[in-house]
């Protein structure tokens, strides 16, 4: 027992300045090279010690403060690398456009589910009008009978800057439960896509039959096809989700789900960045008459123009591949 | 990484770089709830005096004023949003797996390996958060922690995360160590039960913890003043915070 005592106390205040070194570390990651290789080298000393300490002194409160030391040290160790501004180029240039190109089969059946929902949607209600009830309120119905859009008096009601902030969160959302309910093996994704197309071609319906269709149609065209395109773009990072539970590519199907989200990730944070667009463009430039509709057309074609520069990695400086000379 | 077979763990093994395990505890949806509570409670509060100071500042009473003031209401509610929905992903990333509730909850969160997540994983973990908050009060969340296998909800599981309990005593202890050492050494066993001791001291038998206090003075104590069984409550009190704080 007395070497014991006499290990304990030889090492002890070289535990202690261990500590206390950690508590002081800064908060934000960049160690020179010595002080890495001194926390590997301190790594490597504290693993020797807790285990004498796991043998000699088992279970009591020494040791499992020598285990919480070391667990400390291995998760600064294990801390991944931040690449800074060159990383997060290579990100945006270079990452995001192949995570885009592998997702382009999926997401064209994404297309075409909402393609056909918004075609079923729109054909519903102009062979049976009275079914707009099962997709719009009774608000926006009488709206419509009266004549008027339930678009035309939000600017009176709301600011621009806060129906901006409120439409983008609100699209934001949207996406992410479009990700996130393909954790139902891809069923919640498929099922959200085709509720908003059915819902999108049954209110398209319902005011062209009261001869507001042009109008419904100026105010969508600005933000619109940026805003559908990212919600079908969300829908197919759910599909691969629902894909990678079903077929999982990985030893479990949580690793497989893990795994998949942490690579489509960034396509998401892309798509929150140009759902952040589409609402200002919504909050300021859809609605009211200070624009005209060429107006309205060219931005949201220009948009839609610059999520496709943004997403192929051409906005950031990718450069397309040229085509291999033929042997 | 290794963990028990059946049912919720408590505990998880990693293995480490040397050889040596790593044995991390797994914090349960307690902590988790006290944790979360906290800190909605913190970025609601911050939220909401943005929204009325900046409001106050802008229009000079708590009326949003005329809609054209376009500059003024995206001050107002903007950082509120931001100070809302970025609270967690923002601080988890600056301390590194933690916020201030789960400081004071004592937990953190960290990768299967063991190890601090990076960016990519706090993203995740926090964008699934909409899932996990469905239907309301974070039900989804809820039962997943309670029936999945390392107590964690749906963004851990896309983020590859999970929540640790943090060692409260861990400076503590080698602090004590330090200072017994370097005084000659008290056995560490000896030491570990003095310190238990003494954190039960309030809550023991006033007979029972004389007995015990007795029994370990006479084991640990290298130099007593007195015969150990002469001393009263008070005296051995004193005496067992000595050995065991002698700094």
């Amino acid at each position: 027992m007395n070497s014991t005592r006499a290990w304990v106390a030889a090492r002890a205040p070289a535990w202690q300045a261990l500590a206390t070194r950690l508590s002081r570390r800064p908060r934000r990651s960049g160690s020179s090279i010595p002080e890495a290789l001194d926390t590997v080298e301190d790594y490597r000393g504290l693993a020797r010690d807790l285990a004498t300490a796991q043998r000699l002194i088992p279970a009591t409160r020494a040791t499992l403060a020598l285990e919480a030391l070391y667990a400390q040290l291995h998760a600064l160790i294990r801390r991944p690398p931040t690449g800074g501004a060159a990383a997060r180029l290579d990100l945006f240039r270079n990452r995001i456009p192949r995570i885009f190109a592998a997702l382009l089969p999926r997401l064209g059946w994404i297309l075409a589910l909402f393609v056909l929902s918004t075609a079923a949607g729109w054909w519903l209600v102009h062979a049976y009008p009275d079914l707009v009830s099962l997709f719009a309120s009774q608000r926006m119905i009488d709206q419509v009978d009266a004549g008027k859009l339930w678009t035309d008096d939000i600017l009176n009601i709301t600011p621009s800057s806060l129906m901006s902030i409120r439409i983008f969160s609100n699209n934001i959302a949207v996406s992410i439960f479009a990700v996130g309910a393909g954790c139902l093996f891809g069923l919640g994704t498929f099922y959200l896509i085709a509720t908003n197309g059915l819902m999108l071609g049954s209110v398209f319906a319902f005011v062209q039959q009261h001869g507001l269709g042009d109008r419904l149609f100026e105010f969508i065209v600005a933000h619109g096809p940026v805003e559908l395109s990212v919600i079908c773009i969300a829908g197919a990072i759910g599909a691969e989700l629902g894909d990678a539970l079903i077929r999982p590519a990985a030893a479990s199907r949580r690793e497989s789900f893990q795994r998949c989200a942490q690579h489509l990730a960034p396509l998401l944070l892309l798509c929150a960045l140009l759902l952040v667009g589409a609402g200002c463009i919504e909050g300021f430039v859809s609605p009211g008459d200070t624009f005209p509709m060429v107006s309205h057309v060219v931005i949201g074609v220009c948009y839609w123009l610059l999520m496709v520069a943004a997403l192929t990695g051409r906005l950031f400086g990718r450069r397309p591949r040229p085509a291999r000379a033929a042997a | 990484m290794n963990s028990s077979n059946e049912g919720p763990a408590e505990q998880f093994t990693v293995q480490g770089m040397t050889g040596v395990d790593l044995t991390l505890d797994i914090a349960g949806p307690g902590s988790r709830s006290y944790a979360f509570i906290i800190d909605w409670h913190i970025r609601l509060l911050l939220a909401l005096a943005w929204i009325g100071m900046s409001l106050f500042l802008a229009t000079g009473g708590w009326h949003l004023g005329e809609p054209r003031e376009q500059a003024a209401t995206w001050a107002i509610f903007l950082p509120a949003a931001v100070i809302y929905f970025f609270y967690h992903p923002v601080l988890e990333l600056l301390m590194r797996g933690q916020s201030p509730g789960k400081r004071m909850a004592g937990v953190r969160v960290a990768t299967r390996e063991g190890g601090q997540p990076g960016t990519g994983a706090i993203l995740i973990r926090n964008v699934f958060r909409l899932v996990d908050s469905l239907p309301s009060l974070y039900a989804i969340g809820l039962l997943c922690t309670l029936f999945s296998r390392q107590r964690v909800r749906i963004g851990d599981m896309a983020a590859g995360t999970v929540l640790l309990s943090n060692e409260r005593f861990a400076t503590r202890s080698l602090d004590r160590l330090a200072g017994t050492g370097s005084a000659g050494g008290i056995d560490p066993n000896l030491l570990d039960l003095i310190d238990q001791l003494l954190e039960r001291w309030p809550k023991l038998d006033p007979t029972r913890r004389l007995e015990l206090a007795h029994s370990l003075l006479l084991s640990a104590d290298p130099a007593p003043p007195r015969p150990p069984a002469e001393l009263n409550e008070k005296e051995a009190h004193a005496r067992l915070v000595a050995l065991a704080q002698p700094t």
